[in-house]
């Protein structure tokens, strides 16, 4: 198992966001999570990228511990472990939170060589490389605010897969998208996908959760409902929430 | 050359030697105020009371008040609590950053809150330190934010140099109103503005100038 986490709990102002949440992702596994809006995916996310602290539980990844929880309480690793995992995972956001005064080059260059210490040569090959296989190549010397906000994504995407993580994560990544935008991301998490790349996805574009992911998470209210695979949680499910969300969504469309 | 009573030439031989004073007020508070602007602006995000409590009581007391009594204080205040004195020129300087710092303090302030979180957020995660997230992600950002109102600072620093004079530094405003009462003669009081008014226009060409230079990306 890549990640495991379990019995995480988190409240805000008493209301709780995660409520003893358990999740394992194994290696090159695809993971969606699906839910309406409010149901804590986001958060669950933010506590497993260290954006968040949980209230308690425990989260390993990559057989290293971040969190565990004693006499009820979470207690995180040294701030040492802490920065390693972090380096194991990559978060691409909903709103790209490119750095706007860097160029796409040097967004996707400055951490590989201020935090993993690599050459500038070697970085900008890496950089270079990825920028091709997100079919950028040529906007190296742009700034982020004068590309399209799916151009904006892949070059978020590219810096996160710069510093090689082993997992990464997706919050939303096509929601501040229009929608003829989010056909182009959708593709590189496809390829990347096809890469056998760990991934955790939260999303509302249940078409494409159904159609790239090996298991997809129903969460409502702080917990999961329902997980399985996309043709049975999609398919043929049992649950009432699940079909009244998928219900719901499918008249909204 | 003389005009209105007043020889011109002995006039400006003054006036220069008194903008050099005007340059080292400038530069020094400059130097100084920034820095210790950045401190006050940190020091009011504090997490802790007994460090934003304090701040702003001294922000408030420095802005409050005019740089006039600040520069009497710091001028003759120590003579009277501690029994010691600042020479002139140090008071100035002293009671200049103290006064600017507290200024400086409110536009960082403004400009570190106008960051949104998702560039801390996206530093983080990328593994950068506190430290490099504020200097290479932050700091870089806030400057371009700032400069606006750092350049009013700027000119308004020029200007204010001239209330140095009641203290007895020797600036071109003290210059002037010496050769006024002199020769009988408005003419060096409008020398005087002409200096004030040369010297912003480089202010203001430089920061014409910054700005141009930080416009090659928005946020």
């Amino acid at each position: 198992m890549l990640l495991r986490a379990n019995s995480l709990k988190k409240k805000f102002d008493k209301e709780n966001v995660l409520d003893d949440i358990s999740l394992e992702v194994s290696q090159g596994e695809v993971v969606a999570i699906i839910g309406p809006s409010g149901s804590g995916k986001s958060t669950l996310l933010r506590c497993l990228t260290q954006l968040e602290r949980v209230d308690s539980g425990r989260i390993e990844i990559d057989g290293k511990l971040m969190v565990d929880t004693v006499e009820g309480k979470a207690q995180y690793s040294d701030s040492k472990t802490l920065h390693e995992i972090l380096l194991d995972v990559g978060l691409v956001f909903q709103n790209f939170n490119l750095f706007p005064h860097y160029s796409v080059l040097k967004n996707i260059m400055d951490a590989q060589i201020k935090v993993l210490n690599r050459s500038k040569e070697e970085a900008r090959v890496i950089a270079m490389e990825l920028l091709k296989k997100m079919n950028l190549a040529d906007r190296e010397d742009a700034y982020p605010c004068e590309l399209s906000g799916g151009q904006q994504q892949r070059i978020a995407i590219a810096r996160a897969l710069a510093l090689n993580p082993k997992i990464l994560f997706f919050d939303e990544p096509t929601s501040a998208l229009d929608p003829e935008l989010t056909g182009e991301i959708l593709r590189v998490i496809r390829g990347l996908a096809n890469e056998n790349m760990t991934m955790v996805i939260v999303t509302h574009e249940m078409a494409f959760a159904r159609e790239v992911a090996d298991r997809v998470i129903f969460m409502d209210s702080g917990i999961i409902i329902e997980q399985g695979p996309p043709e049975e949680v999609f398919g043929n499910t049992v649950n009432q929430r699940t079909k009244e969300f998928l219900q719901r969504w499918s008249s909204e469309k | 050359m003389i005009v209105d009573n007043v020889p011109i030439n002995f006039l400006l031989m003054n006036m220069l030697s008194a903008t050099g004073t005007v340059f080292k007020i400038f530069f020094l508070t400059i130097i100084m105020s920034i820095p210790l602007g950045f401190v006050v602006a940190l020091a009011r995000g504090s997490r802790f009371k007994i460090i934003t409590v304090p701040t702003r009581i001294y922000q408030l007391v420095f802005r409050g008040t005019p740089l006039m009594l600040q520069l009497y204080f710091f001028m003759y205040a120590p003579y009277y609590i501690l029994d010691f004195t600042f020479n002139r020129f140090t008071a100035c300087i002293i009671a200049f950053v103290v006064n600017y710092a507290a200024y400086f303090g409110e536009i960082f302030r403004g400009g570190i809150a106008s960051i949104p979180k998702g560039q801390y957020e996206a530093a983080k995660v990328l593994g950068f330190s506190k430290f490099q997230t504020f200097m290479r992600i932050i700091l870089p950002q806030v400057v371009k934010h700032v400069m606006p109102a750092v350049g009013n600072e700027f000119m308004t620093l020029v200007k204010d140099t001239s209330l140095a004079q009641v203290i007895s530094v020797i600036e071109i405003f003290n210059v002037a109103s010496n050769a006024t009462s002199r020769y009988f003669s408005t003419v060096p009081l409008i020398v005087a503005g002409i200096f004030y008014l040369v010297m912003n226009t480089v202010v203001e060409l430089a920061f014409k100038w910054a700005e141009k230079k930080l416009d090659y990306y928005r946020s």
